[in-house]
Formats: C-alpha cells, sequence, structure tokens
C-alpha cells in the first residue's frame, strides 16, 4: 500500500473517531475547545508514531506471548517523556487542561489496536505512516467537537471570539453533557450519510433532486 | 475528611464515569445487557479498589523517598497489569463461582482507563491511604451504578420500535449517557469540600 493511502485510511477510511468509535474519553473529556482538542490530538499522535515504529523495529524480537507487556511498557516509555517535555515546554494553561489524559495514553485502545493489527506485522515506515494517518484522524475528530462545543458554549472558535453576546452562549455544551450530546450528534448524521448515501450520491449532494 | 463523605463525593458528587470521562470503553462497550453490565461493574469496583490500595503506599513509601515520582506512569500501568493476572488466577483457583461470572472481564481491565486514572488521581491530590481506598471503592460503586443505569436504559430503548433507525444504538446511548449525566449535576453542592 502506498504511503498516501496509509495516511488517507486512518484520516478518512478509518477514522478512529467517527468511523470506529474508539478513544472516546480523551475524545469527550478535553475538547472543551478547539485548541485544548488539537494538543490532545497532536500529543496521541507523536506518542503513536514513535511507539509504531519502535514496535516495528523491534518486532522479531520480542517474543508473541508477553508482546502486550512490551507494548505497555514501551508505550509507557514514549508517554513518560511526553509528560515531562509537556510540563517544562507546553503552555501552563494547556498542561493544566489536559491533566491525566496525558499519562492516560498508555491505556488508549486506539493506540494498541494500532501496534497489534499494523506495527508488529509491517516495516518501520510503513508503521510510521499508519500510525500517523491514525494519529491524525484521531485529531481530526478531536478537532471538531472542540470547534463545535467552543462555539456553542463559549461564542469563540479557537480563541477567536464571534458571538460576544453572553446570553447566546449554551454553557451545557462545556460541561460533561454537552460532550455526549456533542458526539450524539455527530454520529447520527454520519449514520443518516451512511444510509441515504446511495441518494446523495445520486443528486451529486443536491437535496431537491 | 470523612471518609463517608469522601465514598458518597466519588460515587455521586463528581461521578467518574459522567462528569469526568474515566471509562468510556467498557461504559459504552459492554452495556447492552444488565447481567453483563453487573459482571463488569463488580470486576472494576473489585480491582479498582485493590490497585489503589498498593500503588498508593507504593508511590509514596518507594517513588517519593528514590525521587523517581516521573516513573508513577510505568509503575502503575505494570502493577495494574499484573494484579489483574494475579487476581484472575486467585478466582480460577479458589472461587470457581465468582470466575464463572466475573472472569471474561477482568482481562479487559487491565486497559481500562478509570483504573488507572483513578490511582493517578489518588496519588496527585493529597490524600491520606484511607482516603485513596475509600475514594476509588466510591469510584467503582459510581461506575457500577452508571454502568447498570445505562444497560437498563438500553434494554428497553433498542428493543423499542418507535425509536427512528438513526437513533438506535450509539446515538441514544450518548444521549442518555448525556441526560445522566445532567441528572447527576443535581448532586453539585452535596458536599461542601
Amino acid at each position: 500500500m502506498s504511503y498516501y493511502k496509509l495516511l488517507k485510511k486512518g484520516i478518512v477510511d478509518e477514522n478512529p473517531i467517527f468511523i470506529q468509535l474508539v478513544a472516546l474519553c480523551p475524545l469527550l473529556a478535553v475538547t472543551t475547545s478547539a485548541i485544548n482538542g488539537i494538543s490532545m490530538g497532536l500529543s496521541t499522535a507523536a506518542v503513536m508514531v514513535c511507539a509504531s515504529a519502535a514496535i516495528s523495529v523491534l518486532r522479531k524480537v520480542i517474543p508473541n506471548e508477553i508482546r502486550i507487556a512490551v507494548f505497555v511498557i514501551i508505550v509507557a516509555g514514549f508517554v513518560t517523556i511526553l509528560e515531562l517535555l509537556m510540563e517544562a515546554y507546553a503552555p501552563p494553561a494547556i498542561n493544566e487542561a489536559l491533566g491525566i489524559f496525558i499519562p492516560l495514553i498508555v491505556v488508549n485502545c486506539m493506540v494498541f489496536s494500532r501496534l497489534e493489527a499494523f506495527a508488529s506485522k509491517n516495516g518501520v515506515l510503513p508503521s510510521a505512516a499508519d500510525a500517523l494517518g491514525m494519529g491524525l484522524g484521531f485529531t481530526l475528530g478531536l478537532m471538531t467537537l472542540g470547534v463545535i462545543r467552543e462555539f456553542l458554549g463559549n461564542g469563540s472558535v479557537f480563541g477567536f471570539e464571534l458571538l460576544a453576546d453572553p446570553s447566546a452562549h449554551v454553557l451545557i455544551m462545556l460541561m460533561a453533557p454537552g460532550a455526549f450530546f456533542t458526539l450524539g450528534v455527530i454520529i447520527m448524521v454520519m449514520k443518516f450519510y451512511r444510509a441515504h448515501r446511495a441518494y446523495f450520491r445520486a443528486t451529486k449532494g443536491g437535496l431537491s433532486g | 475528611m470523612n471518609p463517608f463523605m469522601v465514598l458518597i463525593g466519588a460515587a455521586l458528587v463528581n461521578n467518574y464515569v459522567l462528569t469526568q470521562f474515566l471509562g468510556m470503553c467498557p461504559f459504552f462497550g459492554v452495556s447492552n445487557k444488565t447481567e453483563t453490565a453487573l459482571g463488569m461493574g463488580f470486576a472494576v469496583l473489585f480491582v479498582m479498589t485493590l490497585a489503589s490500595a498498593i500503588t498508593h503506599p507504593f508511590y509514596h513509601y518507594i517513588l517519593v523517598p528514590l525521587n523517581a515520582g516521573y516513573l508513577q506512569t510505568v509503575v502503575f500501568i505494570l502493577i495494574i497489569a499484573s494484579l489483574v493476572q494475579f487476581v484472575e488466577m486467585f478466582l480460577k483457583k479458589s472461587f470457581r463461582a465468582l470466575y464463572a461470572s466475573l472472569g471474561i472481564f477482568l482481562p479487559m481491565i487491565t486497559t481500562n482507563c478509570a483504573i488507572f486514572g483513578v490511582t493517578l488521581i489518588n496519588v496527585k491530590d493529597p490524600h491520606s491511604f484511607t482516603e485513596a481506598v475509600v475514594n476509588s471503592a466510591g469510584a467503582g460503586i459510581g461506575f457500577l451504578l452508571a454502568l447498570l443505569l445505562l444497560a437498563g436504559v438500553r434494554e428497553k430503548s433498542d428493543n423499542n420500535p418507535d425509536i427512528p433507525e438513526i437513533f438506535k444504538g450509539f446515538p441514544l446511548a450518548l444521549f442518555s449517557a448525556g441526560l445522566m449525566s445532567i441528572a447527576l449535576m443535581g448532586f453539585q453542592g452535596l458536599i461542601k469540600f
């Protein structure tokens, strides 16, 4: 498979958020603003690329019986590096918002599914490309949720004020229930699109046909 | 702080599932049936309490004196993984009936972010040993409660022919969880921290 296809697979065809519905904890917890969502997504993507490349290099050395334990330790090592880097260089506000969800990358099922399904069977560069695609797909999902919630709850997008009037802000979108509702609506729209895909294609997306 | 207050606080006021989003995968993954939800809930409650009882002293009496607090991620995940393996073997040998009902959920628990997250929160916040254990027991009870309630709702709603097809399954589970989360907000202010 070409690298382009590997990237597209993670971002579009098998998007971890919209298609596979994995890694929901960070998705729902940190998407109170678009910036938080992107930071979380890129951090996870960085860990995924490093871990996938490392495990791909070691794939012939790791005994099959204890591979899960080895995966866990390698991922935990990269997560610890990321944690220390974030503490040193990331803006304190972002570091605080992501909180324990940075160490929780260790138990992210999306990271493991890529290691198990792809990196333990393929070469270094394809594994890194696969991890990068999935990581970017994850970032895209987090950003979408972050933009929607930040706009509805705070009237801004990426920190730029669009709706200054506080009476137009729906505060609950920034709280826990808003995350559930936003994802619910997104998945409903996806289901609707998939159920009527043939119709959308036939009319080229126009609703009047 | 009064241990009872910590318990109520962790189970209801700051429910780790519905207000802090820990343990989402099993929350939506095994909430199709009340029976499996009950099994998973008890398995999490059991392992969560035990995991905190081990990681909390380990962090404060071994990692902190050695100045190795940054190793907590690696160490905790190893402790939880081996603990789960050990509990599984112990139950298989000594409590066959319990193993039959909880056994299949145990391997899934190793990568349950609720357990790992609660152990991390317990050492991040200044909890004493008792508070940490009671806090994780409360978190486990809160998880059990939320999972069981959602399973009850989903069992009824998934077989209801009046619900439109695109609502069914995951979207409906998410909306139910959102409404439950709003309901739990009513407990806010129950305890003055």
